[in-house]
């Protein structure tokens, strides 16, 4: 994986990961082989336009319009959280 | 929680499920008890069915079938689909040597999520002794091709120990050769039938220290194209691990005969009464059996781990290694520096030094 992540690529969920709501709890989860996260407020919106067909730039160019920030700084968040979650096999980039 | 014993405990996160202790293998560090339940005594296809949609229904997010052999049950795919149906995240564990193209079908068909394979070992004339059963090592690199093939999420679950654990490099490089996303470097834990043969699979403290280099430089240069999830031998360690991220808190395991256990070697610890789903439901064994009660939270905690700011991070370690080691079930796990109980484990790496290779298998 390169230092930066370009605006074009589609990110994915890795293979064997879902992401759901759970009714039990009232929240989204993100299910993995032995792995289990439940990802905060910020990461559930990023993760539900996760769909295989937006790229990365999709993505901010959404959530920039949605919560009226500057477009770098959520392309910031956007790309730190998405990488971290590549590194633990959840997203791929 | 507040330090306090939980009285309306979360939701539990996994359920594994023992469906049989039959297995064609008898691995020396097998995590079934030392007396197994015969097939007769198994819970049927309903029994488990209604397991599952009671786990379900308690908030159960991810269920394991697990053995013995999870895949000498025939009604296996049947029980994948159940929790397919209830979007719980399906797990198979399996030796994979009953594993063939019209089974790794059926499972995929019934929606099973992931596949886990073990391993004994990279060399196959030493995977099959150690495994006591010849030809398993070829059978299990052939079943886990065809997981690939059928595109399911794999992983390869690697058990080391004193007789393998210089082979760890090529355990990685299989890794990646069979396409697994994940694998696992798992040190035996000696509980049961690895308690039995410690002294022939103990490490040594150089061994040790070699597979865990291997495995943190192979974690940077594979990030984000393997997962490799490592987990080290209490005897050399200065804190306990969070067996079971604390007794009661997150998994549930049934036994084979249908017995729900906060672990799968719970039974062996003397004068608690575990809980049959035949006669209970999962919810209610899950808040109120007093056997799941026991140990769950801090409050029941011996000193040091009473006032120790660890004891919501290793909940005082695993009941099952400090009963079978000090003989009370109360006990602060002896894998615990401060544990008054803790030279036994140096005592034990000192006893199997030099110690016969032989094994004591479980048929």
């Amino acid at each position: 994986m390169s230092a930066t992540v370009e605006a074009a690529v589609v990110p994915t969920f890795g293979v064997g990961v879902k992401f759901r709501f759970d009714e039990v709890r009232g929240a989204w989860i993100v299910l993995a082989p032995e792995r289990l996260f439940l990802p905060d407020e910020q990461a559930v919106e990023i993760l539900k336009l996760v769909d295989g067909h937006r790229s990365l730039g999709a993505i901010v160019d959404d959530l920039a319009v949605r919560y009226q920030a500057p477009h770098e700084l959520i392309a910031t968040d956007v790309t730190a959280m998405l990488r971290d979650l590549a590194d633990k096999g959840v997203i791929r980039l | 929680m507040n330090g306090s014993s939980v009285r309306v405990p979360e939701p539990p996160l996994g359920l594994l499920l023992e469906l049989t202790h039959r297995c064609p293998l008898q691995c020396p560090y097998c995590s079934n008890p030392l007396e197994l339940q015969k097939s007769g005594a198994e819970l049927d296809t309903d029994n488990w069915l209604r397991v599952l949609d009671e786990s379900a229904a308690l908030g159960v997010l991810q269920v394991h079938f697990s053995g013995g052999e999870p895949t000498a049950r025939k009604d296996l795919a049947a029980m994948v689909k159940r929790a397919a149906q209830h979007k719980m995240y399906s797990n198979l564990i399996t030796s994979a040597v009953l594993l063939d193209q019209r089974r790794v079908a059926e499972l995929a068909e019934a929606g099973i999520d992931h596949i886990q394979i073990s391993f004994q070992d990279v060399e196959p004339e030493n995977a099959d002794r150690i495994g006591g059963y010849a030809g398993g090592h070829v059978r299990k690199l052939a079943a886990a091709r065809l997981v690939q093939q059928a595109g399911l999420p794999l992983t390869l679950n690697f058990v080391v120990h004193r007789q393998n654990a210089e082979r760890v490099p090529q355990m990685i490089a299989m890794g990646l050769e069979l396409g697994a996303g994940r694998i696992e470097v798992a040190h035996v834990q000696y509980y049961g039938w690895g308690l039995v043969n410690r002294s022939a699979l103990l490490p040594s403290r150089e061994q040790l220290d070699a597979v865990t280099a291997e495995v943190e430089s192979a974690r940077l240069r594979l990030k984000g194209r393997m997962l490799i999830d490592y987990v080290v031998p209490d005897y050399y360690a200065l804190r306990p691990k969070a067996c079971m991220g604390g007794w009661a808190r997150r998994f549930i395991n049934i036994s084979p005969a249908g017995k729900a256990l906060p672990c799968h070697a719970a039974e062996t610890l003397p004068g608690l009464a575990f809980p049959s789903v035949r006669e209970q439901s999962l919810g209610t064994i899950w808040r109120d059996a007093p056997a799941f009660q026991r140990f769950r939270g801090t409050d029941w905690m011996p000193e040091p781990c009473q006032s120790c700011d660890k004891r919501e991070i290793d909940w005082g370690g695993c009941r099952c290694q400090a009963f079978a080691l000090t003989g009370n079930i109360s006990a602060t796990d002896p894998a615990c520096a401060l544990s008054p109980d803790h030279a036994v484990m140096a005592e034990a790496v000192k006893q199997s030094r030099g110690a016969s290779l032989g094994f004591v298998y479980r048929q």
